[in-house]
């Protein structure tokens, strides 16, 4: 089968080199031709004449496959949250495949639209087409309410292709996460529809699947958005049909939210594989659990009498989008700060920002999203300090000499 | 009781064909050649033409901003060729060997007599100056500016490198003579590898400094950097071990011997051993017979940092091993990038074979050795991946933001980060490791020929 492949890449290849009729789709073809095969290019007549195998695409396809725990936890939780919000017991099965068909469409518009519009930024650059819009064309669908638009979704991530990172130069030359930025756009744009109680849960049927009318008791808001708009200072919260839950119910997860944020678990289970692999800074995830953990602590302890600042700072960290930004926005390498104490300082204070916006500003329930892109502005600036620490002592060193 | 240094940021690459102590071959080629573009920043003069007869030890060219830099003849023969490329631009000076070795005939220097201005002026005279490289910038010394200190690691990290204790060992007399003439420069700091012994732990007239730790800290560079590190104005010479012995030699019998003891190496290599053989010789003998079925690259120098030679190419004066490993430019893996790949290396466990390197799973399993090749198993890409460089950098440098100074020539900020105490070879180990597949020696080596043009 390769070596047939291999043929018929062989045979179609001058076609889309220079001089060749579909030159000017070289990079689409170089793009499928790299996808396929591993590049045969060796290294130069100087240099080092072995390699690492580690490339860019493999390094993408590990943090894509730490994204299925949760990615497929969170198609469950869809069906499980839309029957619980009906009253039935639909079974396994059923649950999950109402879920799976929920969230397909919106994987396939936001690959969709994402990697064509990457296909048309590298044909202009004349570049190679690179692969960071494999992990971010799935954080995307993982951090949007499952019933979202999809022409919304198809909106807002060419905005932030096109914005928040192809106008930057394309792959690790944008300043803000591409996957974020998408977030924000569409929570900046459509508010109504980004907020509020009726788009974490999906009560209609999805290609006719899963009919029937929520229950009385039903109310569609997350855990965070009930204690946004607490009118006491302590509340006990619950899930979408009234029953009390806590901690090990974030923890797993079968909550409203958006698609992939909700189980904990799931998510630490991809984080043991990006921390393994080596492919995610544990220093930037735990430092903004850490800084999450000690905001939410002062505010437990000193913070003002509302029930979101009561709001236990265990459970703040496996509520809301706290688990997810921590695992997978914080640590993505480009946007995040990139000398070793930078990255302690950066996701600090991610974690603490996250728990003010929190805390202290109720038009925002969910302060990860906020507190990640603020602190990517910071990245370069925290990173300016360390590297001009390493400047100056090379200075006092050659002065002292002197 | 010598200063002890550890490091622990490097890396050990597990690739197979470390020599075995052992002289294979020892009888010498006919065809020897001094190829210009080897010394790195010289612009050749020629002191010869085709057909004159030379003896080990006749300049062959001069440098052209020095003209007392000679670069002499490894052998004794005639001068077969001059060939010349683009703008006649010479490219090498083939010289064919006589079946009898003569020396040119120099007066035996008195070291006691001898200025260090004299002493100077006659490494040059001699051909020896070329194997006296100097910090910044990794050049071969600038003759007119005195260094503050000069520094041999007496021990090779670099991948399949040849054991200097092996190779060194039996002439320490050459080696210890050479250290006096240098010594008689400026200060000699000789580093040795912690936790061995090792014949340099008694060399006298150096301040020695021990040290432990993975590849590169046999690196000379990386040792500058913790004892006494290169600043702005200051320059720093560097020489290899088996180098010092050409000196020494020189001021023991008179002569120039370029006789060295190299290391044929890599997993090519039938039976990866020593070969006794004079700089500048034909490599083709070296390895006749000895190599396994493929196409193989021919590497002078380690797997790091050598040049590409083709099969008929030659030594150059600094190398001390040749390593041979399969081309690999036919191979095509069909989407590699997400299989398992069990026999692929990476420092990152993105690819599970390094489950391979546990006893037991290589008990059960067999023992799956990495098969190495030369392709860079991915394409460039900006650095997206950061910490990477400073895992395998053992020097209190930020490789990536140097790299990236480097990339937008900013002459500052290179400076201020340390572009002065790098050389290509130091970064060869972030090359290997480099996500985005980044040519950082190439880099290096462009920039520090921009500033050297720049500032001087």
């Amino acid at each position: 089968m390769s070596n047939k492949l291999r043929k018929l890449v062989d045979k179609i290849k001058p076609n889309f080199q220079p001089g060749g009729k579909l030159e000017k789709l070289h990079s689409v073809f170089d793009g499928f031709e790299t996808f396929l095969f591993v590049p045969n290019t060796t290294a130069s007549k100087k240099g080092a004449h072995i390699r690492d195998a580690i490339d860019s695409k493999r390094t993408m396809i590990v943090v894509v496959m730490a994204l299925l725990p949760a990615l497929l936890f969170g198609m469950y939780n869809v069906g499980y949250q839309h029957y619980l919000a009906i009253g039935q017991d639909a079974g396994f099965w059923s649950t999950f495949v109402y879920g799976l068909l929920a969230v397909l469409p919106i994987i396939i518009v936001s690959y969709g639209v994402g990697l064509g519009i990457e296909f048309i930024a590298a044909q202009i650059r004349g570049s190679e087409i690179h692969e960071g819009f494999l992990v971010t064309g799935m954080l995307i669908p993982m951090i949007v309410p499952v019933d979202t638009p999809l022409w919304m979704i198809a909106i807002a991530t060419a905005f932030a292709v096109i914005f928040a990172k192809e106008v930057f130069g394309g792959t690790g030359m944008n300043i803000f996460n591409v996957a974020l930025v998408t977030r924000a756009f569409l929570f900046f744009a459509y508010p109504s529809h980004m907020s509020g109680n009726t788009v974490w849960v999906r009560t209609g049927t999805t290609f006719g699947l899963g009919g029937g009318t929520p229950v009385d008791s039903y109310t569609g808001a997350t855990v965070l958005g009930e204690l946004a708009t607490a009118s006491s200072d302590n509340i006990q919260v619950v899930d979408v049909v009234g029953n009390p839950i806590g901690f090990w119910d974030g923890f797993l997860g079968l909550i409203p939210g958006s698609i992939g944020e909700t189980s904990t678990l799931a998510i630490l289970l991809g984080a043991a594989l990006i921390l393994f692999t080596g492919v995610a800074s544990w220093k930037v995830m735990l430092s903004v659990f850490t800084g999450g953990a000690l905001m939410a602590f002062v505010f437990n302890s000193f913070g003002p009498d509302t029930a979101v600042a009561h709001f236990p700072w265990y459970n703040h960290l496996v509520y809301g989008g706290f688990a997810f930004g921590a695992v997978f926005m914080a640590t993505d390498p480009v946007t995040s700060a990139r000398t070793e104490l930078g990255k302690w300082i950066f996701g600090f204070m991610i974690g603490a920002f996250a728990i003010i916006i929190r805390v202290l500003n109720p038009g925002y329930p969910e302060g990860m999203m906020l507190a990640i892109l603020f602190m990517n502005i910071f990245a370069p600036l925290i990173d300016y300090y360390v590297v001009n620490a390493n400047i100056k002592k090379r200075l006092k060193r050659a002065t002292k000499k002197a | 009781m010598a200063n002890l240094i550890k490091t622990k940021r490097g890396l050990n690459i597990p690739i197979t064909g470390s020599p075995i102590e052992m002289i294979g071959k020892s009888t010498l080629p006919t065809d020897f050649a001094l190829v210009p573009d080897y010394f790195h920043g010289v612009t050749p003069k020629l002191h010869v033409k085709e057909g004159d007869v030379v003896k080990a030890g006749t300049p062959v060219f001069y440098e052209k901003q020095f003209p007392d830099m000679n670069f002499v003849s490894p052998v004794s023969g005639t001068v077969k060729a001059i060939n010349r490329g683009e703008r006649r631009k010479i490219l090498s000076i083939q010289i064919e060997a006589d079946a009898k070795m003569t020396y040119e005939s120099f007066d035996k220097p008195d070291l006691k007599t001898l200025s260090v201005e004299e002493l100077i002026q006659t490494l040059q005279k001699v051909g020896l100056w070329v194997f006296i490289k100097q910090r910044p910038y990794d050049v071969i010394a600038n003759p007119n500016k005195t260094p503050k200190a000069i520094f041999i690691s007496s021990f090779d990290s670099a991948p399949l490198a040849p054991n200097n204790d092996y190779v060194v060992g039996g002439q320490m007399a050459d080696f210890q003579k050479g250290i006096d003439v240098l010594a008689k420069i400026a200060k000699v700091h000789l580093g040795i590898k912690h936790g061995k012994q090792t014949p340099f732990a008694a060399v006298k007239n150096v301040e020695i400094t021990e040290y432990e730790g993975p590849h590169p800290v046999g690196n000379v560079g990386v040792q500058i950097n913790h004892v006494d590190p290169v600043n702005k104005g200051e320059v720093v010479w560097t020489i290899n071990p088996q180098d010092v012995l050409f000196i020494g030699r020189f001021f023991n019998k008179g002569i120039i011997d370029l006789s060295r003891t190299i290391a044929l190496t890599g997993p090519s290599v039938k039976s990866p051993q020593y070969c006794q053989t004079v700089a500048g010789a034909g490599i083709g003998y070296l390895i006749q017979g000895n190599l396994i079925k493929g196409t193989h690259r021919f590497v002078v120098g380690n797997v790091l940092t050598g040049t590409k030679v083709p099969e008929n190419g030659y030594l150059d004066y600094y190398a001390t091993q040749l390593t041979v490993l399969e081309e690999g430019s036919e191979t095509h893996e069909l989407v590699g990038w997400a299989m398992p790949r069990f026999r692929k290396f990476s420092v990152s466990r993105t690819y599970f074979s390094f489950l391979f390197e546990c006893k037991l799973l290589s008990k059960l399993f067999g023992n799956l050795k990495y098969k190495w090749d030369t392709r860079l198993l991915g394409g460039e890409r900006a650095i997206i991946m950061s910490g990477e460089y400073d895992k395998v950098l053992p020097m209190d440098i930020l490789p990536e933001y140097l790299i990236k100074a480097m990339i937008v020539k900013d002459l500052d900020k290179m400076e201020a980060l340390g572009a002065y105490e790098i050389a290509p070879e130091d970064v060869a180990l972030c090359e290997f490791v480099c996500t985005s597949k980044l040519p950082l020696q190439q880099i290096v080596r462009d920039s520090l020929d921009y500033m050297k043009k720049e500032l001087e």
